[in-house]
Protein backbone atom coordinates (compact mmCIF):
# COMPACT_ATOMS: atom_id res chain seq x y z
CA UNK A 1 0.00 0.00 0.00
CA UNK A 2 2.63 2.62 0.92
CA UNK A 3 4.24 1.99 -2.59
CA UNK A 4 1.12 2.60 -4.53
CA UNK A 5 1.49 6.02 -2.66
CA UNK A 6 4.94 6.27 -3.09
CA UNK A 7 4.76 5.44 -6.66
CA UNK A 8 2.33 8.22 -7.15
CA UNK A 9 4.26 10.26 -5.36
CA UNK A 10 6.91 10.08 -7.65
CA UNK A 11 4.43 10.49 -10.66
CA UNK A 12 3.36 13.64 -9.09
CA UNK A 13 7.28 15.46 -8.95
CA UNK A 14 7.23 15.09 -12.61
CA UNK A 15 5.15 18.08 -13.18
CA UNK A 16 7.63 20.33 -12.54
CA UNK A 17 10.17 18.31 -14.84
CA UNK A 18 11.71 19.58 -17.88
CA UNK A 19 9.59 17.75 -20.77
CA UNK A 20 11.96 15.53 -22.98
CA UNK A 21 9.87 16.39 -25.87
CA UNK A 22 11.38 18.75 -29.11
CA UNK A 23 9.06 20.41 -30.48
CA UNK A 24 10.53 19.45 -33.90
CA UNK A 25 9.42 22.08 -36.78
CA UNK A 26 10.03 24.65 -34.61
CA UNK A 27 13.26 23.34 -32.60
CA UNK A 28 15.33 21.41 -34.14
CA UNK A 29 16.72 17.96 -32.91
CA UNK A 30 20.64 18.01 -32.49
CA UNK A 31 21.96 15.80 -35.40
CA UNK A 32 25.69 13.90 -34.57
CA UNK A 33 28.32 14.46 -37.87
CA UNK A 34 27.34 10.40 -38.35
CA UNK A 35 24.13 10.66 -38.59
CA UNK A 36 22.88 8.69 -40.99
CA UNK A 37 20.17 10.73 -43.18
CA UNK A 38 19.71 11.20 -47.33
CA UNK A 39 22.28 10.16 -49.29
CA UNK A 40 24.62 12.23 -51.57
CA UNK A 41 27.24 11.37 -54.18
CA UNK A 42 30.61 13.70 -53.85
CA UNK A 43 33.22 15.17 -56.32
CA UNK A 44 37.32 14.65 -55.32
CA UNK A 45 38.97 18.13 -55.27
CA UNK A 46 39.57 18.41 -58.93
CA UNK A 47 36.07 18.54 -59.63
CA UNK A 48 35.87 15.26 -61.08
CA UNK A 49 32.72 12.35 -59.80
CA UNK A 50 34.23 10.34 -57.20
CA UNK A 51 32.19 7.24 -58.35
CA UNK A 52 34.09 4.41 -60.10
CA UNK A 53 30.81 2.28 -60.45
CA UNK A 54 32.20 -0.91 -58.75
CA UNK A 55 28.67 -1.78 -57.59
CA UNK A 56 29.89 -2.31 -54.30
CA UNK A 57 27.16 0.07 -53.13
CA UNK A 58 24.42 -1.86 -54.98
CA UNK A 59 25.94 -5.17 -53.24
CA UNK A 60 25.76 -3.81 -50.00
CA UNK A 61 22.56 -2.71 -50.13
CA UNK A 62 20.45 -5.33 -47.97
CA UNK A 63 17.16 -3.47 -49.34
CA UNK A 64 18.11 -3.51 -53.09
CA UNK A 65 17.38 0.80 -53.35
CA UNK A 66 20.63 1.32 -55.47
CA UNK A 67 20.59 1.20 -59.17
CA UNK A 68 23.45 2.06 -61.24
CA UNK A 69 25.10 1.54 -64.61
CA UNK A 70 29.00 1.65 -65.04
CA UNK A 71 30.58 3.43 -68.01
CA UNK A 72 34.06 4.77 -69.10
CA UNK A 73 35.20 7.92 -70.57
CA UNK A 74 37.90 8.43 -73.12
CA UNK A 75 40.33 8.49 -70.68
CA UNK A 76 39.22 4.94 -69.28
CA UNK A 77 38.02 6.35 -66.44
CA UNK A 78 35.05 4.85 -64.89
CA UNK A 79 31.80 6.66 -63.17
CA UNK A 80 28.38 6.06 -63.80
CA UNK A 81 26.16 6.54 -66.54
CA UNK A 82 22.68 6.80 -64.18
CA UNK A 83 22.69 6.02 -60.08
CA UNK A 84 19.36 6.04 -58.90
CA UNK A 85 18.42 5.57 -55.31
CA UNK A 86 14.64 4.70 -54.32
CA UNK A 87 14.46 6.32 -50.82
CA UNK A 88 10.94 4.93 -50.43
CA UNK A 89 12.91 1.68 -49.80
CA UNK A 90 16.07 2.72 -48.29
CA UNK A 91 16.52 1.95 -44.46
CA UNK A 92 19.86 4.26 -43.95
CA UNK A 93 21.79 1.66 -42.53
CA UNK A 94 25.02 3.46 -44.01
CA UNK A 95 26.30 0.23 -45.68
CA UNK A 96 26.58 2.18 -48.89
CA UNK A 97 29.30 3.99 -47.22
CA UNK A 98 30.62 1.56 -45.20
CA UNK A 99 31.39 -0.38 -48.96
CA UNK A 100 32.64 2.36 -50.68
CA UNK A 101 36.17 2.25 -51.83
CA UNK A 102 36.29 5.97 -53.03
CA UNK A 103 34.23 7.91 -50.42
CA UNK A 104 31.84 9.15 -52.77
CA UNK A 105 28.66 7.61 -51.69
CA UNK A 106 28.11 9.14 -48.47
CA UNK A 107 24.93 9.29 -45.77
CA UNK A 108 24.52 13.20 -44.35
CA UNK A 109 22.32 15.32 -42.19
CA UNK A 110 19.33 15.85 -43.61
CA UNK A 111 16.62 14.05 -42.80
CA UNK A 112 13.46 16.56 -44.18
CA UNK A 113 12.43 14.11 -47.57
CA UNK A 114 9.09 14.30 -47.38
CA UNK A 115 7.25 13.68 -50.63
CA UNK A 116 3.74 13.75 -51.38
CA UNK A 117 3.87 11.23 -54.43
CA UNK A 118 5.54 7.89 -53.84
CA UNK A 119 7.55 8.27 -57.18
CA UNK A 120 9.54 11.57 -55.65
CA UNK A 121 11.07 9.29 -53.52
CA UNK A 122 13.41 7.78 -56.33
CA UNK A 123 16.43 10.36 -57.04
CA UNK A 124 18.62 10.06 -59.85
CA UNK A 125 22.21 10.95 -60.70
CA UNK A 126 21.84 14.73 -60.80
CA UNK A 127 19.75 15.03 -57.64
CA UNK A 128 22.44 12.69 -55.60
CA UNK A 129 25.66 14.56 -56.55
CA UNK A 130 27.18 17.39 -54.94
CA UNK A 131 29.58 19.49 -55.98
CA UNK A 132 31.85 19.44 -53.18
CA UNK A 133 33.73 16.43 -51.45
CA UNK A 134 31.66 15.64 -48.83
CA UNK A 135 33.03 14.99 -45.31
CA UNK A 136 36.44 14.36 -46.71
CA UNK A 137 37.82 17.37 -48.09
CA UNK A 138 41.22 16.42 -49.58
CA UNK A 139 40.96 12.56 -50.52
CA UNK A 140 41.19 12.30 -54.45
CA UNK A 141 41.07 8.60 -55.29
CA UNK A 142 42.79 8.25 -58.13
CA UNK A 143 45.48 10.29 -56.56
CA UNK A 144 46.36 7.56 -54.56
CA UNK A 145 45.33 4.57 -56.44
CA UNK A 146 47.77 2.95 -58.06
CA UNK A 147 45.62 2.29 -61.50
CA UNK A 148 46.38 3.76 -64.56
CA UNK A 149 43.56 6.83 -66.28
CA UNK A 150 43.99 9.87 -67.64
CA UNK A 151 47.45 10.75 -68.46
CA UNK A 152 48.50 9.32 -64.72
CA UNK A 153 50.55 6.01 -65.13
CA UNK A 154 50.90 3.52 -62.68
CA UNK A 155 53.40 4.02 -59.97
CA UNK A 156 52.67 7.73 -60.43
CA UNK A 157 50.14 8.19 -57.59
CA UNK A 158 50.68 9.92 -53.96
CA UNK A 159 53.04 7.43 -51.77
CA UNK A 160 53.18 4.93 -54.47
CA UNK A 161 55.95 2.83 -55.44
CA UNK A 162 57.04 2.55 -58.92
CA UNK A 163 55.43 -0.66 -60.22
CA UNK A 164 57.15 -4.01 -60.47
CA UNK A 165 59.30 -5.07 -63.16
CA UNK A 166 57.94 -8.75 -63.88
CA UNK A 167 60.50 -9.55 -66.11
CA UNK A 168 63.47 -8.69 -63.33
CA UNK A 169 65.09 -11.18 -61.24
CA UNK A 170 66.38 -8.67 -58.87
CA UNK A 171 64.87 -8.90 -55.53
CA UNK B 1 -38.34 33.65 -12.82
CA UNK B 2 -40.99 31.42 -11.89
CA UNK B 3 -39.79 27.53 -11.08
CA UNK B 4 -40.29 25.79 -13.56
CA UNK B 5 -38.85 27.78 -15.64
CA UNK B 6 -35.69 28.28 -13.41
CA UNK B 7 -35.44 24.64 -13.21
CA UNK B 8 -35.22 23.66 -16.99
CA UNK B 9 -32.81 26.45 -16.95
CA UNK B 10 -31.01 24.65 -14.35
CA UNK B 11 -30.77 21.34 -16.30
CA UNK B 12 -29.88 21.89 -19.59
CA UNK B 13 -26.89 23.93 -18.21
CA UNK B 14 -26.03 21.06 -16.14
CA UNK B 15 -26.76 18.89 -19.25
CA UNK B 16 -24.52 20.69 -21.22
CA UNK B 17 -21.65 21.64 -18.41
CA UNK B 18 -21.53 17.55 -18.20
CA UNK B 19 -21.61 16.78 -21.43
CA UNK B 20 -18.37 19.44 -22.32
CA UNK B 21 -16.70 18.46 -19.07
CA UNK B 22 -16.30 15.01 -20.32
CA UNK B 23 -15.13 16.26 -23.59
CA UNK B 24 -13.00 18.26 -22.49
CA UNK B 25 -11.50 15.63 -20.29
CA UNK B 26 -10.19 13.70 -23.62
CA UNK B 27 -7.69 16.04 -23.65
CA UNK B 28 -7.44 17.23 -20.08
CA UNK B 29 -6.62 13.52 -19.40
CA UNK B 30 -3.76 13.32 -22.25
CA UNK B 31 -2.79 16.83 -21.78
CA UNK B 32 -1.60 15.68 -17.99
CA UNK B 33 -0.48 12.29 -18.79
CA UNK B 34 2.06 13.91 -21.03
CA UNK B 35 2.80 15.81 -18.20
CA UNK B 36 3.65 13.77 -15.52
CA UNK B 37 5.73 11.73 -18.80
CA UNK B 38 7.85 14.56 -19.24
CA UNK B 39 6.01 14.80 -22.74
CA UNK B 40 3.73 17.64 -23.82
CA UNK B 41 0.66 15.39 -25.45
CA UNK B 42 -1.99 17.22 -28.26
CA UNK B 43 -0.65 20.49 -28.23
CA UNK B 44 -0.92 21.56 -31.86
CA UNK B 45 -4.43 22.03 -32.62
CA UNK B 46 -5.41 25.64 -31.49
CA UNK B 47 -3.62 26.63 -27.90
CA UNK B 48 -2.42 24.09 -25.60
CA UNK B 49 -3.92 22.00 -27.99
CA UNK B 50 -7.11 23.23 -26.84
CA UNK B 51 -8.93 22.45 -30.29
CA UNK B 52 -7.86 18.93 -29.89
CA UNK B 53 -11.80 17.93 -28.79
CA UNK B 54 -13.05 20.10 -31.75
CA UNK B 55 -10.29 17.28 -33.75
CA UNK B 56 -11.38 14.25 -32.17
CA UNK B 57 -15.51 15.29 -32.07
CA UNK B 58 -15.49 15.63 -36.20
CA UNK B 59 -13.54 12.47 -36.23
CA UNK B 60 -15.73 10.60 -34.31
CA UNK B 61 -19.14 11.38 -35.91
CA UNK B 62 -17.68 11.59 -39.24
CA UNK B 63 -16.27 8.07 -39.08
CA UNK B 64 -17.98 4.65 -40.15
CA UNK B 65 -20.22 3.37 -37.52
CA UNK B 66 -20.28 -0.39 -38.52
CA UNK B 67 -22.50 -3.01 -36.58
CA UNK B 68 -20.65 -6.21 -37.26
CA UNK B 69 -23.22 -8.54 -39.29
CA UNK B 70 -22.87 -11.07 -35.94
CA UNK B 71 -23.77 -9.23 -33.41
CA UNK B 72 -26.97 -8.99 -31.79
CA UNK B 73 -27.74 -5.84 -33.83
CA UNK B 74 -30.99 -4.20 -31.02
CA UNK B 75 -28.47 -4.75 -28.23
CA UNK B 76 -25.43 -3.80 -29.83
CA UNK B 77 -27.19 -0.21 -30.42
CA UNK B 78 -28.99 0.11 -26.98
CA UNK B 79 -25.89 -0.81 -24.62
CA UNK B 80 -23.73 2.18 -25.28
CA UNK B 81 -26.74 4.53 -24.60
CA UNK B 82 -27.10 2.90 -21.22
CA UNK B 83 -24.29 3.77 -20.06
CA UNK B 84 -24.52 7.87 -21.03
CA UNK B 85 -28.06 7.70 -20.21
CA UNK B 86 -27.34 6.24 -16.65
CA UNK B 87 -24.63 8.54 -15.70
CA UNK B 88 -26.53 11.24 -16.53
CA UNK B 89 -29.41 10.83 -14.47
CA UNK B 90 -26.88 10.25 -11.61
CA UNK B 91 -25.70 14.15 -12.07
CA UNK B 92 -29.81 14.81 -11.41
CA UNK B 93 -28.95 14.32 -7.71
CA UNK B 94 -25.65 16.12 -7.20
CA UNK B 95 -25.90 19.70 -5.71
CA UNK B 96 -23.55 21.78 -7.29
CA UNK B 97 -24.97 24.84 -4.97
CA UNK B 98 -27.00 25.97 -3.22
CA UNK B 99 -29.93 25.81 -5.31
CA UNK B 100 -28.10 24.52 -8.42
CA UNK B 101 -29.56 20.98 -8.49
CA UNK B 102 -31.98 18.79 -10.91
CA UNK B 103 -33.77 17.23 -8.18
CA UNK B 104 -33.80 17.66 -4.21
CA UNK B 105 -33.98 13.88 -3.72
CA UNK B 106 -34.45 12.66 -0.47
CA UNK B 107 -33.29 9.26 -1.31
CA UNK B 108 -30.77 10.22 -3.35
CA UNK B 109 -27.30 8.26 -2.86
CA UNK B 110 -29.50 5.58 -2.72
CA UNK B 111 -30.71 6.87 -6.37
CA UNK B 112 -27.12 7.09 -7.68
CA UNK B 113 -26.02 3.87 -6.04
CA UNK B 114 -28.80 2.07 -8.10
CA UNK B 115 -27.66 4.05 -11.37
CA UNK B 116 -24.33 3.04 -11.23
CA UNK B 117 -25.79 -0.64 -10.85
CA UNK B 118 -27.59 -0.29 -13.69
CA UNK B 119 -24.43 1.06 -15.80
CA UNK B 120 -22.98 -2.07 -15.08
CA UNK B 121 -25.85 -4.20 -18.05
CA UNK B 122 -24.45 -1.53 -20.72
CA UNK B 123 -20.71 -2.80 -20.43
CA UNK B 124 -21.96 -6.43 -19.82
CA UNK B 125 -24.46 -5.95 -22.72
CA UNK B 126 -22.52 -4.80 -24.71
CA UNK B 127 -19.64 -7.76 -24.46
CA UNK B 128 -22.68 -10.41 -24.91
CA UNK B 129 -24.18 -8.62 -28.20
CA UNK B 130 -20.75 -8.34 -29.44
CA UNK B 131 -20.43 -12.21 -29.92
CA UNK B 132 -17.31 -11.91 -29.71
CA UNK B 133 -15.28 -13.81 -27.10
CA UNK B 134 -13.05 -11.13 -26.21
CA UNK B 135 -15.83 -9.06 -25.39
CA UNK B 136 -17.45 -11.32 -24.06
CA UNK B 137 -14.83 -11.69 -21.32
CA UNK B 138 -14.68 -8.21 -20.96
CA UNK B 139 -18.61 -8.11 -20.16
CA UNK B 140 -17.98 -10.98 -17.44
CA UNK B 141 -15.30 -9.04 -16.19
CA UNK B 142 -17.05 -5.96 -16.15
CA UNK B 143 -19.76 -7.94 -14.43
CA UNK B 144 -18.04 -9.44 -11.71
CA UNK B 145 -16.50 -6.63 -10.86
CA UNK B 146 -19.33 -4.28 -10.82
CA UNK B 147 -21.02 -6.59 -8.05
CA UNK B 148 -17.76 -6.83 -6.27
CA UNK B 149 -17.24 -3.14 -5.88
CA UNK B 150 -20.76 -2.06 -6.00
CA UNK B 151 -21.61 -3.62 -2.28
CA UNK B 152 -18.56 -2.06 -0.62
CA UNK B 153 -19.51 1.35 -2.28
CA UNK B 154 -22.06 1.08 -0.61
CA UNK B 155 -21.37 0.14 2.65
CA UNK B 156 -18.63 2.97 2.02
CA UNK B 157 -21.12 5.34 2.23
CA UNK B 158 -23.25 4.28 5.30
CA UNK B 159 -20.77 5.88 7.60
CA UNK B 160 -21.35 8.87 5.46
CA UNK B 161 -25.03 9.00 5.71
CA UNK B 162 -24.92 7.70 9.32
CA UNK B 163 -22.90 10.94 10.58
CA UNK B 164 -25.20 13.17 8.16
CA UNK B 165 -28.61 11.34 8.95
CA UNK B 166 -29.81 11.38 5.84
CA UNK B 167 -29.74 10.22 2.38
CA UNK B 168 -30.21 13.84 0.68
CA UNK B 169 -26.91 14.96 -0.61
CA UNK B 170 -27.87 18.70 -0.14
CA UNK B 171 -28.66 17.57 3.65
CA UNK B 172 -25.19 15.66 3.96
CA UNK B 173 -23.41 18.89 2.63
CA UNK B 174 -25.17 20.84 5.15
CA UNK B 175 -23.99 18.34 7.77
CA UNK B 176 -20.26 19.05 6.89
CA UNK B 177 -21.03 22.75 7.98
CA UNK B 178 -18.62 22.24 11.02
CA UNK B 179 -15.94 19.34 9.88
CA UNK B 180 -16.00 17.89 6.40
CA UNK B 181 -16.32 14.38 6.56
CA UNK B 182 -13.22 13.06 5.17
CA UNK B 183 -11.72 13.73 8.96
CA UNK B 184 -14.41 11.35 10.57
CA UNK B 185 -14.66 9.15 7.77
CA UNK B 186 -11.60 8.69 6.36
CA UNK B 187 -11.38 5.06 5.84
CA UNK B 188 -14.92 5.34 3.88
CA UNK B 189 -12.89 7.90 1.78
CA UNK B 190 -10.59 5.72 0.80
CA UNK B 191 -12.81 2.49 0.41
CA UNK B 192 -15.08 5.31 -1.47
CA UNK B 193 -12.71 5.99 -4.25
CA UNK B 194 -11.50 2.67 -4.54
CA UNK B 195 -14.86 1.74 -5.18
CA UNK B 196 -15.26 4.94 -7.70
CA UNK B 197 -12.03 3.71 -9.51
CA UNK B 198 -13.60 0.52 -10.49
CA UNK B 199 -17.00 1.85 -10.82
CA UNK B 200 -15.49 4.04 -13.95
CA UNK B 201 -13.37 1.26 -14.68
CA UNK B 202 -10.01 3.15 -14.45
CA UNK B 203 -6.77 1.96 -14.14
CA UNK B 204 -5.69 0.10 -11.86
CA UNK B 205 -9.31 -1.46 -12.38
CA UNK B 206 -9.83 -1.48 -16.09
CA UNK B 207 -9.34 -5.23 -16.48
CA UNK B 208 -12.79 -5.22 -18.66
CA UNK B 209 -11.03 -3.19 -21.70
CA UNK B 210 -7.65 -4.62 -20.66
CA UNK B 211 -6.29 -3.50 -23.94
CA UNK B 212 -3.06 -6.19 -24.10
CA UNK B 213 -4.94 -9.54 -22.98
CA UNK B 214 -8.68 -8.08 -24.33
CA UNK B 215 -7.92 -6.35 -27.77
CA UNK B 216 -10.52 -3.36 -26.18
CA UNK B 217 -12.63 -5.66 -23.66
CA UNK B 218 -16.40 -5.21 -24.06
CA UNK B 219 -16.01 -2.70 -26.93
CA UNK B 220 -13.74 -4.21 -29.72
CA UNK B 221 -16.54 -4.36 -31.72
CA UNK B 222 -17.52 -0.85 -31.65
CA UNK B 223 -16.53 2.33 -33.62
CA UNK B 224 -17.65 4.95 -34.60
CA UNK B 225 -19.85 7.26 -32.06
CA UNK B 226 -20.96 4.38 -30.15
CA UNK B 227 -17.48 3.77 -29.20
CA UNK B 228 -17.77 7.82 -28.23
CA UNK B 229 -20.41 6.97 -26.54
CA UNK B 230 -18.31 4.46 -23.74
CA UNK B 231 -15.55 6.87 -24.21
CA UNK B 232 -18.05 10.05 -22.93
CA UNK B 233 -19.66 8.17 -20.60
CA UNK B 234 -16.47 6.91 -18.94
CA UNK B 235 -15.18 10.69 -18.34
CA UNK B 236 -18.75 11.63 -16.93
CA UNK B 237 -18.24 8.88 -14.70
CA UNK B 238 -14.85 10.04 -13.42
CA UNK B 239 -16.60 13.34 -13.52
CA UNK B 240 -19.61 12.44 -11.53
CA UNK B 241 -17.11 10.52 -8.90
CA UNK B 242 -15.38 13.35 -8.03
CA UNK B 243 -18.45 15.52 -7.88
CA UNK B 244 -19.51 12.98 -5.25
CA UNK B 245 -16.09 13.04 -3.37
CA UNK B 246 -16.35 16.14 -3.35
CA UNK B 247 -19.86 16.15 -2.14
CA UNK B 248 -19.92 13.28 0.18
CA UNK B 249 -16.75 13.88 2.01
CA UNK B 250 -14.81 17.78 1.04
CA UNK B 251 -18.32 19.64 1.99
CA UNK B 252 -19.51 20.24 -1.68
CA UNK B 253 -20.12 23.79 -1.80
CA UNK B 254 -18.81 24.79 1.56
CA UNK B 255 -15.45 27.04 1.12
CA UNK B 256 -14.55 30.53 2.36
CA UNK B 257 -14.84 33.65 0.10
CA UNK B 258 -15.84 32.01 -3.25
CA UNK B 259 -18.88 31.86 -4.14
CA UNK B 260 -19.91 28.13 -3.98
CA UNK B 261 -20.32 27.04 -7.29
CA UNK B 262 -17.20 27.73 -8.00
CA UNK B 263 -16.24 25.81 -4.62
CA UNK B 264 -18.15 22.85 -5.58
CA UNK B 265 -16.17 23.28 -9.34
CA UNK B 266 -12.77 23.41 -7.76
CA UNK B 267 -12.90 20.47 -5.89
CA UNK B 268 -14.53 18.20 -8.06
CA UNK B 269 -11.77 19.40 -10.71
CA UNK B 270 -9.36 18.21 -8.02
CA UNK B 271 -10.51 15.22 -7.81
CA UNK B 272 -10.50 14.59 -11.68
CA UNK B 273 -7.03 15.28 -11.61
CA UNK B 274 -6.41 12.56 -8.78
CA UNK B 275 -7.92 10.47 -11.21
CA UNK B 276 -5.56 10.63 -13.93
CA UNK B 277 -2.96 10.73 -11.53
CA UNK B 278 -3.48 7.37 -10.44
CA UNK B 279 -4.32 6.16 -14.05
CA UNK B 280 -0.48 7.77 -14.62
CA UNK B 281 1.02 5.77 -11.73
CA UNK B 282 -0.19 2.63 -11.57
CA UNK B 283 -0.31 -1.05 -13.49
CA UNK B 284 -3.22 -2.65 -14.05
CA UNK B 285 -4.15 -5.22 -11.39
CA UNK B 286 -4.99 -9.33 -12.06
CA UNK B 287 -7.74 -10.00 -12.13
CA UNK B 288 -8.34 -12.72 -9.55
CA UNK B 289 -5.80 -10.16 -7.17
CA UNK B 290 -8.97 -7.62 -8.03
CA UNK B 291 -12.10 -9.86 -6.93
CA UNK B 292 -9.97 -10.81 -3.93
CA UNK B 293 -8.95 -7.48 -3.13
CA UNK B 294 -12.74 -6.32 -3.54
CA UNK B 295 -13.89 -9.43 -0.89
CA UNK B 296 -11.29 -10.08 1.06
CA UNK B 297 -9.99 -6.91 1.40
CA UNK B 298 -12.02 -4.13 1.04
CA UNK B 299 -15.47 -5.39 2.06
CA UNK B 300 -14.62 -6.58 5.57
CA UNK B 301 -12.80 -3.12 5.79
CA UNK B 302 -16.22 -0.90 4.59
CA UNK B 303 -18.40 -3.77 7.61
CA UNK B 304 -15.61 -2.36 9.81
CA UNK B 305 -16.28 1.20 9.28
CA UNK B 306 -19.48 0.62 9.44
CA UNK B 307 -19.57 -0.81 12.66
CA UNK B 308 -16.86 1.51 14.20
CA UNK B 309 -18.87 4.97 12.86
CA UNK B 310 -21.82 3.54 14.51
CA UNK B 311 -20.50 2.21 17.81
CA UNK B 312 -18.76 6.08 18.11
CA UNK B 313 -22.10 7.75 17.10
CA UNK B 314 -23.89 5.54 19.78
CA UNK B 315 -21.02 6.27 22.69
CA UNK B 316 -21.32 10.07 21.90
CA UNK B 317 -25.28 10.23 21.87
Amino acid sequence: MLSLIKGIWTVLKHSIRKRETILYPEEKPNLYPRWRGRIILSRDPDGEERCVACYLCAAACPVDCIALQATQDEHGRRYPEFFRINFSRCIFCGFCEEACPTYAIQLTNDFEMGEYYRHNFVYEKDHLLISGPGKYPGYNFYRVAGVSVGGKDKGEAENEEPPVDIHSLMP
Amino acid sequence: MNEPERSIIILYLILVGVLLTAAGLIWLERRLLGLWQDRYGPNRAGRFGSLQVAADMIKIFTKEDWIPPFADKPVFVIAPAIIVVTTLLSFAIIPFAPGIEIVNLNIGLLFFLAMSSLSVYSVALAGWASDNKYSLLGGLRAAAQMLGYEVFMGLALAGVIMLAGSFNLREIVEAQRKVWFFIPQFPGLIIFVIAGLAETRRIPFDLPEAENELIAGFHTEYSGMKFGMFFVGEYMGVTLISALIATLFFGGWLGPLLPPLCWMIIKTFVFICGFILVRASLPRLRYDQLLSFGWKLMLPLALLNVVATGAIILAAS
